[in-house]
């Protein structure tokens, strides 16, 4: 087995760094406050108008979870469905692997540029990259997703890559960059949103016209029918499913449901979850080949890029009943101050703080063991998954991979030895209590000097510890924390219970 | 004056009910290691509240700490000797109240994946066992006990921020509000953004102090906009992080634990 292509971008910080310097980013902290606040109010608004939430979600994460128990048999009736319709199947390991054949399928059709429906997948194995090496021009049609592409830029969330950007710089964005790659924007382009939204359409619609070859991902595979699903907005994703003669369409391996009646439970699911909406305006589905209509030759990639080895992690597995709703981004309090950028890698908030170590494995990479660690644990994300992954759990199985993985590796590589050396101190004194009890006499002796020495108090009137030295600066530089008290707990009650 | 002679009387009554509901039920009190080493006054409050209630709680002197800071971290072996240690502490006792939802949350969630590691069979089937008898404080009162005025005086303005283990993984909902409505002279201010965590989230306050202090100068905004002398909550750990920055930010707002606040009496307030 090749070892995954990371969906991680290469050369990006660990967590806590890129968190800084985002979070020192006015424009970011604001786009984000307000975007996510919206749409998680519009999220609770429709769910809320479903009484069978609750009944919809543990359907979805059942189907999800039996789908992917057997998917050995409904990814073999996926081929021979999507076969028996004409389509070609193609299976890759990795991203190299898929990348190489959708690159092939364009160069058999001398192609030099595709365009593309917005797909998580494709960003994960980094198509747009592997095709432009091989001389071939990937354009993002998306709207958010071509910002991104013109801005030369990142995408800092699932459902809103752009989500980070303004319409004063999406404006700036559309003028300077438009040009280079077709028609450009006009030149008295202001920055409303209606009229960014038809210079993009004039110039989408030029591309769309003009390409041969159109990539997309897909939603949901049918097994049983071969049916390949598109969710989507704006209506470009349609476009690119049907204008060109040629279409590939890369879909990972967790993406196959059963039967054509599971779509049922999931397109109840997506839309309100994703955007907020009872239905989405467009969902695509097509099947194979139609003789006259549409693409004339279909190619599906499958791929795993990782999905086998998070299907081995125990308890890691039920991150492949993702949807890729991004629900849990937008009400993640982490992701609102950080952006998606902080997490580098297309899967940003607290899925892709699961996901990227489940598919690529941990102890290799300070970055990716940095992302288990980027939540407080708070539970909110798994509150609105709508299938169902219970986030906080899976984040407190991969740190502790991520120490097992340091602990074998000797010398310890990227784990602070501090670290390791204060857990083992602390869980021996908390092995015994009289360990403790001496420990806390030590502590109140602090305490007696503290309350004489102490300037500063905390509201109320207890004495307060300023600024502390080395490690607990980090929590001192910007928090008081209280002095500790002459008399823990334990010897008060030894003192005044006999 | 009648009200109060009135409310003694009651209160009375109370704990001579209680106490009588109670029989022979024997009450542990997990003070939390944060609690025992850095907030005494919340478990000598917790013993005066209960205490007041008729209910004879005991401190087994063996227990330290619910072994959170570990697994939270990602050190699991580590965190074996100290479920032990809880085990050993807490076994026999019918009911073990705890003000943290936290650390109940730990002891009732997290102790069977450390027993799991340790491949202690016996330690499966007793953090098991143990589990569903741990009580955070709000749960105890209110369920347990069925009581939701515990005839506490408190004349302060006050907001309550629902720390997330007691809301999300524990699911007290309402405990706390009405347990802090029944109080006498509280006047309780709704806290904006009040189900949004804090940022604390035990070692990620200090791997991820940034991000942590961002989340909680959020935080401490929307508890200045309620204009509220005391935050309260049932989650110390959460609050010396809250606390920490609105003592830093000169705010003068006070931070109490829901047990300090239900203990406090005409009295003593």
């Amino acid at each position: 087995m090749s070892a995954p292509t990371t969906a991680t971008f290469v050369g990006m910080p660990t967590f806590p760094v890129a968190a800084r310097e985002a979070l020192a980013d006015t424009q970011l902290r604001h786009n984000l406050a307000h975007a996510t606040h919206t749409i998680r109010d519009k999220r609770a608004k429709v769910v809320g108008e479903v009484p069978e939430w609750e009944e919809l979600r543990q359907a979805g994460a059942d189907l999800k979870d039996a789908a992917l128990l057997r998917l050995d048999v409904h990814l073999t009736r996926l081929e021979e469905s999507l076969t028996a319709r004409g389509a070609v199947v193609h299976w890759a390991r990795d991203a190299a692997e898929a990348c190489r054949i959708v690159a092939d399928v364009a160069k058999a059709h001398d192609a030099d540029e595709v365009v593309k429906v917005k797909s998580m997948v494709t960003q994960e194995i980094g198509l747009n990259e592997a095709l432009a090496a091989e001389g071939v021009a990937a354009w993002e049609t998306d709207l958010a997703e071509l910002i991104v592409q013109l801005g030369d830029d990142l995408p800092s969330h699932i459902l809103v890559p752009a989500i980070h950007r303004n319409r004063a710089e999406i404006r700036e964005i559309f003028r300077t960059r438009m040009a280079a790659s077709g028609r450009p924007a006009p030149d008295d382009l202001t920055d409303d949103p209606g009229e960014l939204a038809n210079a993009a359409r004039l110039h989408l619609r030029e591309k769309f016209l003009r390409a041969r070859l159109g990539v997309s991902g897909a939603n949901f595979a049918v097994a049983e029918t071969g049916t390949l699903v598109v969710v989507e907005s704006e209506g470009n994703g349609r476009m690119c499913l049907t204008l060109p003669e040629v279409l590939v369409s890369v879909v990972g391996i967790e993406k196959v449901v059963p039967t054509w009646a599971d779509l049922d439970v999931f397109l109840r699911l997506l839309p309100r979850s994703s955007t907020g909406e009872r239905m989405n305006p467009y969902t695509s589905m097509w099947h194979g080949v139609t003789p006259g209509d549409g693409p004339q030759e279909m190619h599906v990639v499958l791929l795993d890029n990782g999905r086998t080895r998070a299907l081995a992690d125990r308890v890691g597995r039920q991150a492949l009943r993702c949807i890729r709703c991004s629900a849990c981004l937008n009400v993640c309090p982490v992701y609102e101050r950080v952006g998606g950028h902080a997490y580098g890698s297309v899967y940003p908030g607290p899925i892709g703080a699961i996901l990227n170590p489940l598919l690529h494995g941990v102890g290799d990479d300070a970055q990716i063991d940095s992302l288990p660690y980027a939540s407080t644990l708070c539970g909110a994300c798994y509150d609105v998954c709508p299938v169902k992954i219970d986030i906080p759990s899976v984040l407190v199985d991969l740190r502790a991979q991520v120490v097992d993985a340091h602990r074998a590796q000797r010398p310890p590589k990227a784990r602070p030895k501090m670290e390791a050396a204060a857990m083992r101190s602390a869980a021996w004194m908390f092995g015994d209590a009289r360990r403790l009890a001496r420990a806390e006499r030590a502590s109140g002796l602090v305490g007696r000097v503290w309350s004489r020495l102490g300037r500063t108090s905390l509201p109320g009137g207890r004495r307060a510890v300023g600024r502390l030295p080395g490690p607990g600066a980090a929590w001192t530089s910007a928090r008081d924390i209280p002095a500790p008290p002459r008399e823990s707990f334990r010897a008060w009650w030894r003192r005044t219970h006999r | 004056m009648t009200t109060d002679s009135h409310a003694r009387v009651s209160d009375l009554a109370l704990a001579a009910s209680i106490g009588g509901m109670m029989g022979g039920m024997r009450v542990a009190l997990m003070v939390t290691c944060v609690n025992d080493a850095m907030f005494p006054d919340t478990g000598r409050a917790v013993v005066d509240l209960l205490t007041r209630l008729g209910v004879d709680v005991e401190f087994p002197q063996a227990q330290t700490c619910c072994g959170q800071p570990m697994v939270n971290t990602g050190y699991l072996d580590e965190a074996v000797p100290v479920v032990r240690t809880f085990v050993s502490a807490f076994e026999g006792y019918d009911a073990v109240v705890t003000p943290s939802g936290s650390c109940a949350g730990s002891a009732r969630h997290q102790h069977r994946l450390v027993a799991e590691r340790a491949g202690d069979a016996g330690l499966v089937d007793a953090v098991s066992e143990l589990g569903p008898k741990v009580h955070e404080l709000s749960e105890f009162l209110v369920d347990v006990l069925g009581v939701t005025d515990v005839g506490a005086y408190f004349p302060h303005r006050v907001t309550y921020h629902p720390t997330c283990h007691s809301l999300r993984l524990l699911g007290v909902g309402e405990r706390p509000r009405r347990l802090l409505e029944a109080v006498r002279g509280l006047t309780l201010v709704d806290l904006p953004g009040a189900e949004e965590c804090c940022g604390f989230g035990g070692t990620f306050a200090m791997k991820n102090a940034d991000v942590s202090v961002a989340m909680g100068a959020d935080k401490a905004r929307h508890v200045r906009e309620t204009d509220a002398e005391v935050l309260v909550a049932g989650d110390n750990s959460c609050l010396m992080h809250v606390g920490g920055v609105l003592s830093r930010q000169r705010s003068g707002v006070r931070v109490m634990h829901l047990a300090e606040i239900l203990a406090s009496t005409e009295g003593a307030a």
